[in-house]
């Protein structure tokens, strides 16, 4: 089988937050983002370039590691999760995965910041079952702060996605310090009332299970220590709630 | 939990364990003042209960709902020394170890020293058993191949069926008035023996209603004596069940529950049979009674739990008995195996799950006790939400109830050959050992180190830490050109090994047949009273006898990495590997690397996996079929209890890196730390095998606590035991606690008495653990939902 690693740097087996029923999530290497609290940042570095002709064989492979536990998928009403890093920087091989899953029935999801050039989303997101769609910041300046990157393509990808049909549910990182404050909840739920139907959100609390991660990789872990206060993911849940969101906590 | 429940429950916390001399006290005086040389040795045996149950102490607490205890007062422990003799050191051991303690008087060791060991030095069934063995036999015994379950203790490992749910001990005795009238003593020659088992049986229910009797008696002087109106009505209620059971078939669920209790104490007075006696299908079992009281107005839910809270606490008044020829290392439990089965099927093959099923599963939560165990039945038919009740449990970490799969249990025994109305009462017992309830006698034997044969072959049949030819001479190791080999030389000493096993089990069935009947138990498990023999001889409907494998994952690891590297990429050749595992890998880091990287069992790893299939095979086909004395035959299981310790420390360096004398695997887990890819790739692997051809596998998960906190996260355990479930996987359990709260359990013992964890097929104080399997326990894998 292909070394998957430099284009698929994890594969976790019964993953129950990253979608419905338990899932295998593949973690695509590489990401635009450079968010402060990241939970991966092994995923930071690009992926290598998969020489002519080896992709057949690499899906295969990472196939093959898929259906190990169909049978789960099928009890639990489960699948497999395309995350990362960011799967939309490996279009192609997202592709196919995508389509030799859909062929095989397998249920997925594409959880995506969803910053990439409209032609990938529109390409891959039509061949996923569900898309889990990261919300960070609406503000420009704050989300280019917090992550490297301006928010406007993240923004029209949103719409654009909703516009393709393809279902989806909204994943809002809850970051002490960086989302949490009343003004950026109030600008995303201005935003998603006034150009999407997606009433689904799911608040991801941050958790501090990366630092030795950062260690490990050498690399300063994020600044913030603590998870946010249960008070203040409930504070959060109720301002989703209010304006009409199904509102879960975790993923 | 009321006020009486909360008494009665911490009186049996705090109570010390102590060594009782009462039983023995009676049993001696019976052996030598009233045993005729005209009796048969089953008429002995039921007068020898006969006589204990006429003059033991009756003891009622302050409180009880239901009544009767094994020893003088609750937590005080007969010996039996019929069986095996305690001699003075064990007992001094027993008295002074800081773990697990049995506290001595010294009025029982004077006892025991002036009485009975002088009487029964050289006429015990162990002294008789040991001495009935051959060299080879008693060689792989000393070198830790296997074990010998019935050195210590009698067959048992049964759990009551329905009988007594429907017949009380008078229509026993009527059937048994039936089998004798039907006797043909002309063209039957085994017409006399039969006359005498069933003479047995009709004094050993005599003995038990004599003993109810006894115990009516004192309640109604009690009841006479209090000034309290209420413990008055209470008394003269309990004396009343006193009488009717187990003369007479149960109507009431306080009846129901009070006879059970009545047999059991029976049961384990008789004798000291393994995993004690188990009511088997509670909630079946009592289901009828719990609905009938209820409809008729006759008890409250609330009065059913607290009655079945009663019960529970009786079970935990009676700790395991105190083994002999004890080490001051060796520590032990109080744990005697009684394993409670909830939810399953019905009779009829329905959904088991009923009303009782979850306040049983509260009566559990509530009381938080180590004895009895429990567990649930899940087969396809019963609902989430009994699983999912049953996780909530779990999830506070107390290592209870076990899970097992009733629709692979089903099979289990459809296999061989039990009718389908049978196989529906089935259950496990024990650990995870199958059989039919109260018609099965399905015994387990002992433990058969499987990774110490390997050890063996490696040294061409020589056993390294003794120099001693203890196996076949399969040739050197070295001169073995292909794997197939190898594992065919590996193959050979197993099937020697367990030649040697079951020749001796034959043996020591047959003096257990010829000298210690069991009457009481005979009585209670079908078809003894229609066979006219004993429980010992084969009068059970099904007579199975288990040899229970352990270590799975180390020899699949073993096995897999000597392929991986001495055949298939030639990375070192056997000589150099032997030389490692000789020196326990010193200086060869680079070696021992290499072996902790290669293909592992748990990792749903195909290299590995075909491996572990061949070994299941292998064992499979040495054991199963072979017939044993009683007119069935020997089957596998793959529970380790806490062998897998025992037999680590007799067994060298080994070829999956293990380092000598650590645990080995336990039950079919993984090697501790060995498994890296999730949960659902341990069950893949585990379920490789197949489940249906055992009788009972034990696989253990660590989880941490936070993974069955919410509900998403026990739905998806809920769901991942029904995938392993439809694979045919036979039990799961998990243990739920972190490694940090482990290791500050093992610095500071104190604050941390409460810590119960799951062993292997049984929970335990973990303070009370060896520090070998506490860090056993520690080493397990820790899943998590990611």
């Amino acid at each position: 089988m292909t070394n998957y690693s430099p284009y698929i740097f994890r594969i976790q087996r019964y993953s129950i937050h990253d979608g419905p029923g338990i899932r295998t999530t593949l973690f695509f290497q590489g990401c635009p983002l450079r968010c402060r609290w990241c939970h991966n940042p092994e995923s930071h570095g690009r992926p290598e370039r998969l020489p002519e002709g080896e992709m057949p064989g690499l899906v295969a492979g990472l196939v093959r590691e898929i259906e190990k536990d169909l049978i789960y998928y099928d009890d639990s009403g489960g699948g497999v999760t395309f995350s990362g890093g960011e799967p939309l920087c490996q279009p192609d091989l997202l592709a196919a995965l995508l389509a030799a899953c859909r062929e095989r029935e397998i249920h997925t999801c594409l959880d995506t910041s969803g910053d990439a050039p409209a032609a990938v989303l529109e390409r891959t997101a039509p061949a996923a079952d569900l898309v889990l769609y990261d919300i960070k910041a609406v503000d420009v300046r704050l989300h280019e702060r917090i992550t490297g990157k301006p928010s406007d393509r993240i923004l029209e990808n949103l719409v654009r996605l909703e516009g393709l049909g393809v279902p989806y549910r909204l994943r809002f990182p809850l970051i002490p310090g960086y989302t949490d404050s009343g003004e950026n909840i109030s600008e995303i739920l201005d935003f998603l009332v006034a150009h999407t139907t997606c009433r689904d959100i799911h608040i991801l609390p941050y958790h501090n299970t990366a630092e030795a991660k950062y260690r490990q990789l050498n690399m300063t872990p994020p600044r913030i220590t603590t998870p946010p206060e249960p008070a203040a993911i409930e504070a959060a849940a109720r301002r989703f709630r209010d304006c009409g969101f199904k509102v879960t906590i975790g993923g | 939990m009321n006020h009486r429940v909360n008494t009665l429950r911490q009186q049996s916390l705090s109570t010390p364990v102590t060594l009782s001399h009462e039983r023995a006290c009676l049993v001696t005086e019976f052996y030598k003042t009233r045993v005729s040389p005209t009796q048969s040795v089953p008429v002995q045996r039921a007068l020898c209960l006969s006589h204990i149950l006429s003059n033991k102490a009756v003891f009622i607490g302050e409180q009880e709902l239901i009544v009767g205890e094994r020893g003088p007062v609750p937590s005080a422990v007969p010996t039996y020394p019929e069986v095996c003799l305690h001699s003075l050191s064990d007992l001094d051991i027993l008295d002074s170890r800081p773990k697990v303690p049995y506290r001595v008087s010294d009025e029982t060791k004077r006892i025991y020293r002036e009485e009975i060991i002088p009487f029964w030095e050289g006429k015990t069934i162990r002294e008789k058993i040991f001495s009935a063995m051959t060299p080879a036999w008693k060689r792989s015994f000393e070198a830790g191949i296997f074990t010998e379950f019935q050195e210590q203790r009698s067959p048992g490992h049964t759990a009551g069926g329905t009988l007594i749910y429907t017949n009380g001990f008078w229509d026993l005795k009527e059937k048994i008035r039936t089998a004798m009238d039907e006797l043909d003593v002309t063209a039957d020659p085994g017409a006399l023996d039969r006359r005498e088992v069933l003479t047995s049986l009709d004094i050993a229910a005599d003995a038990l209603i004599g003993f109810a009797g006894r115990h009516a008696d004192v309640l109604d002087t009690m009841a006479h004596e209090t000034t309290d109106p209420e413990r008055k009505a209470e008394l003269e209620r309990m004396a009343a069940v006193c009488r009717r059971v187990p003369a007479h078939a149960p109507e009431t669920f306080h009846e129901a529950l009070q006879y059970y209790w009545f047999l059991h104490v029976g049961v384990i007075t008789e004798l000291n049979p393994w995993d004690a006696y188990n009511p088997g299908r509670l909630d079946q079992n009592l289901y009828p009674f719990y609905k009938r009281d209820i409809e008729e107005g006759r008890l409250t839910r609330e009065e059913a739990k607290e009655l079945l809270c009663c019960f529970w606490v009786k079970f935990h008044n009676h700790p395991a008995p105190p083994k002999v020829g004890v080490t001051a290392k060796e520590s032990n439990t109080y744990v005697d195996f009684c394993l409670i089965n909830l939810g399953g099927v019905t009779a009829d093959n329905r959904d088991g799950v009923n009303d009782l099923t979850y306040l049983v599963l509260d009566v559990i939560e509530e009381m938080r006790l180590l004895q009895p165990s429990s567990m649930i039945q899940v087969s396809r038919k019963n609902p989430d939400r009994f699983i999912k009740r049953a996780l909530k449990i779990v999830g506070t970490g107390f290592g209870q109830p076990s899970i097992f799969n009733t629709d692979a249990i089903v099979q289990e025994m459809a296999i061989h050959g039990k009718s389908p109305d049978d196989t529906r009462l089935a259950g496990a017992s024990g650990c995870v050992e199958a059989g039919v309830f109260g018609k099965e006698a399905y015994i387990l034997t002992g433990y058969f180190n499987l990774p110490k044969i390997l050890e063996i072959t490696l040294n061409n049949g020589r056993d390294p830490r003794t120099g001693e030819l203890i196996g076949l001479e399969t040739g050197d190791p070295k001169d073995f050109d292909t794997f197939a080999d190898f594992f065919n030389a590996w193959e050979r000493q197993v099937r020697h090994f367990v030649n040697i096993k079951i020749t001796g089990s034959n043996m020591i069935e047959q003096i257990n047949a010829r000298f210690m009947p069991v009457p009481l138990l005979s009585l209670v498990t079908e078809d003894c009273i229609r066979n006219g023999k004993d429980y010992n001889q084969g009068g059970a409907r099904y007579n199975t006898a288990y040899i229970q494998g352990v270590g799975m994952g180390s020899i699949t690891d073993c096995l897999s990495a000597v392929k991986h590297h001495v055949y298939d990429n030639k990375t070192f050749d056997m000589a150099t590997l032997l030389d490692a595992l000789a020196s326990d890998f010193e200086n060869n880091d680079i070696l021992h690397h290499q072996l902790l990287k290669a293909p592992k069992y748990g990792n749903d790893d195909e290299a590995a996996d075909e491996v572990l299939r061949k070994v299941f095979d292998a064992y499979y086909g040495a054991v199963t079929g072979q017939p044993n004395t009683r007119g069935g035959v020997y089957r596998i299981n793959l529970l380790p209890t806490t062998c897998h310790v025992y037999f680590g420390e007799v067994t060298g360096a080994l070829p999956d890196g293990r380092k000598k004398g650590l645990p080995l695997s336990e039950g079919i887990s993984p090697v501790q730390g060995a498994d890296c890819c999730g949960p659902t790739a341990v069950l893949n692997s585990a379920a490789k095998i197949d489940h249906l051809k055992t009788g009972g596998t034990l696989l253990n998960q660590k989880f941490l606590p936070q993974f069955l906190e919410s509900d998403k996260g026990r739905t998806a355990v809920v769901q991942l035991i029904r995938s392993y479930f439809k694979m045919d996987g036979h039990h799961i359990q998990f243990n739920v606690v972190d490694a940090k709260t482990l290791r500050k359990a093992q610095e500071d013992p104190e604050s941390y008495r409460d810590l119960i964890v799951r062993v292997a097929g049984y929970s335990d104080y973990f303070i009370n653990l060896t520090p070998a399997l506490q860090e056993e326990i520690i080493n397990r894998t820790a899943h998590s939902g990611m």
